[in-house]
């Protein structure tokens, strides 16, 4: 089973201070730490599954700067065979739409059975790029895979979709097909010290506009549907009252407020 | 002025809360822009569905076809672009749900129409529609513009936008025929699963301590079961806690989990997602305990405290347990 898996290098915010950028059109990058998406790294776990069962090998794709070839390795280190980032100052301001377009060209052209991304990115949050690019290819898609079944020599596969409420759905899809995969699909492997030493002499492709024979129109902020006016933190409606002291007081005060509340 | 369509999300004989939430949304857009607002009903055997939906829109367009009787992103998809091409509507809106994440993207690619996702405010000016949507787990708020286009497509945030029981429209069912020729043999909707059910039903637990990803490790969790016990609560877990295995999944809290509104929600190391948040808002009391000031759970608790939660949580299961 052949499986491209397009993957994004994105900044880690859980626990991080975000500062909007002077032109308001990103966030400051400074201090920062970048990794594939998360949901993007069980895409990859599980293209490396399909892989160990049926044979076949993996392309990984990003489109980004020349940092995401830290994530593009780290995919090869855990057993990837092939990596491209696709890179051009013009895909600047490429919305979601415009992105999926370049990644469409690159893998139109590729023997697959298979295309996995993540359901969402980490930044943006759309969960539109994988959909898009399935209309694009011109194949089935399902979004929000919890499970995968496949059978050797079979042009189908059973794939569950998760659902509201712990409901999951059943469905069988015609291969080649792209699914977004959500987290919790498998658990990720680590690679190890031996697959990154591999990975460092393996080559990463580096395609451009011209490479991919796309008009300039087609990507960037020309080949967008939506754009950027600009970000801003949320405006806070309802704030917590926050408590201060060191863990002790905090604790205290805490208690003493739940009793008097009557909820303990 | 082509309509507003609103997509209504229906599942198991039920009508999804968020089809009221954008109706009512619709509402408002349909006012500002002088349109119908028209409610999109595909399935099997949805009359019912169609009379209560007239309440809340000027026209319910019905398309009934067997083939509908399960959501296929793939039917949705051709119904719905043979739809949009005959009745130019100026805006669609769909959920961002299970369905409208699996639809939206490559029906707006087929048509061509701009698209903007899992939004939480949508106005037009001067006919062109800007979007406010949630970045980096909510962090950032984005302004979106569209391309100017004469059907604009959005998706809309679950649990976003209030629903208010207002007037009723009283609106009139329509009748469309289903443009479906054949079975879509591409993709088949074989049936549903649900979740195993555990020993504990956290759906009914006074008092819930939920964990998040804060939590670093699966071995830490004896931390907060020992506050769960002195407070006698149920322990439950967001979405990286699940993932990860540390808790099974009946003990998940949010949109793709269970619902809670305990008398008291105790959420230590959770960020806040808006999947998180949907899924314990309603509880009377919350506390949260984060090391990130920043962190959006603050805006949704009522008493928080910014600190470790490897220090804070010992010393408040001393105070409540002793």
């Amino acid at each position: 089973m052949d499986i491209v898996v397009c993957v994004k290098h994105v900044p880690d915010t859980t626990e991080a201070e975000i500062a909007i950028r002077d032109d308001e059109r990103g966030i400051k990058q400074a201090g920062l730490v970048f990794d594939i998406s998360e949901a993007d790294n069980y895409a990859i776990e599980e293209a490396l599954l399909l892989k160990e069962e049926f044979g076949g090998s993996i392309t990984v794709l990003t489109v980004g700067p020349e940092e995401a070839d830290e994530t593009l390795r780290m995919c090869l280190a855990k057993g990837v065979e092939q990596a491209a980032r696709l890179t051009d100052e013009r895909f600047e301001g490429s919305d979601s739409f415009a992105t999926a377009r370049v990644l469409a060209e690159a893998i139109k052209d590729m023997d697959y059975d298979l295309v996995l991304t993540g359901v969402q990115a980490d930044d943006d949050g759309s969960a539109q790029v994988g959909v898009t690019l399935a209309e694009m290819l011109g194949i089935p898609h399902a979004a929000l895979v919890v499970s995968t079944e496949a059978e050797e020599d079979e042009d189908r596969m059973t794939v569950h979709r998760e659902l509201e409420g712990g409901l999951h759905e059943v469905l069988e899809i015609e291969l080649p097909a792209l699914l977004t995969i959500q987290t919790g699909i498998n658990e990720p492997r680590y690679a190890s010290i031996f697959g990154i030493r591999k990975a460092m002499k393996k080559q990463i492709e580096i395609l451009d506009l011209d490479d991919l024979e796309l008009a300039e129109e087609a990507v960037g902020e020309a080949g967008s549907k939506t754009s950027l006016v600009k970000l801003f933190i949320p405006v806070v409606t309802a704030q917590a009252t926050i408590l201060e002291g060191s863990p002790e007081e905090v604790s205290s005060e805490l208690a003493t407020i739940l009793k008097n509340e009557g909820v303990v | 002025m082509g309509e507003i369509f609103v997509l209504a999300e229906h599942r198991q004989g039920e009508l999804r809360d968020i089809t009221f939430e954008m109706l009512g949304k619709g509402q408002e857009l349909a006012a500002a822009m002088d349109a119908p607002l028209a409610a999109v009903l595909l399935g099997h055997g949805v009359e019912d569905f169609a009379t209560e939906l007239t309440k809340h829109a000027n026209q319910v367009l019905s398309i009934e076809d067997e083939r509908l009787e399960h959501f296929n992103s793939a039917a949705y998809q051709q119904v719905l672009a043979h739809l949009i091409a005959e009745r130019q509507p100026c805006l669609v809106l769909m959920g961002q749900s299970a369905y409208g994440m699996d639809l939206a993207p490559s029906l707006a690619t087929q048509l061509d129409l701009p698209l903007a996702t899992d939004c939480v405010g949508l106005e037009f000016e001067d006919g062109q529609l800007f979007a406010v949507r949630e970045m980096y787990g909510g962090k950032v708020s984005a302004r979106i513009a569209f391309r100017q286009a004469d059907t604009y497509m959005a998706t809309v945030r679950q649990a976003a936008f209030p629903f208010e029981e207002g007037e009723p429209l009283g609106g009139e069912v329509i009748a469309v025929d289903s443009p479906l020729t054949e079975e879509i043999k591409y993709r088949k909707f074989l049936e549903y699963v649900e979740a195993a059910v555990g020993d504990v039903d956290i759906t009914q637990a006074e008092v819930v301590v939920a964990v998040g990803r804060g939590i670093k490790e699966g071995d830490n969790l004896p931390l907060v079961e020992k506050l769960a016990e002195a407070l006698g609560g149920a322990l439950a877990g967001s979405r990286p806690v699940i993932d990860a295995g540390w808790l099974p999944p009946d003990r998940q809290v949010g949109q793709s989990g269970k619902t809670v509104k305990p008398k008291l929600y105790l959420a230590i190391g959770i960020s806040g997602a808006s999947q998180h948040v949907v899924g314990m808002k309603a509880a009377s009391t919350i506390v949260a305990i984060n090391k990130d000031p920043d962190a959006p759970i603050f805006k949704v608790a009522h008493y928080g405290i910014v600190d470790d939660l490897f220090k804070v949580v010992p010393a408040l299961t001393e105070q409540l347990g002793g």
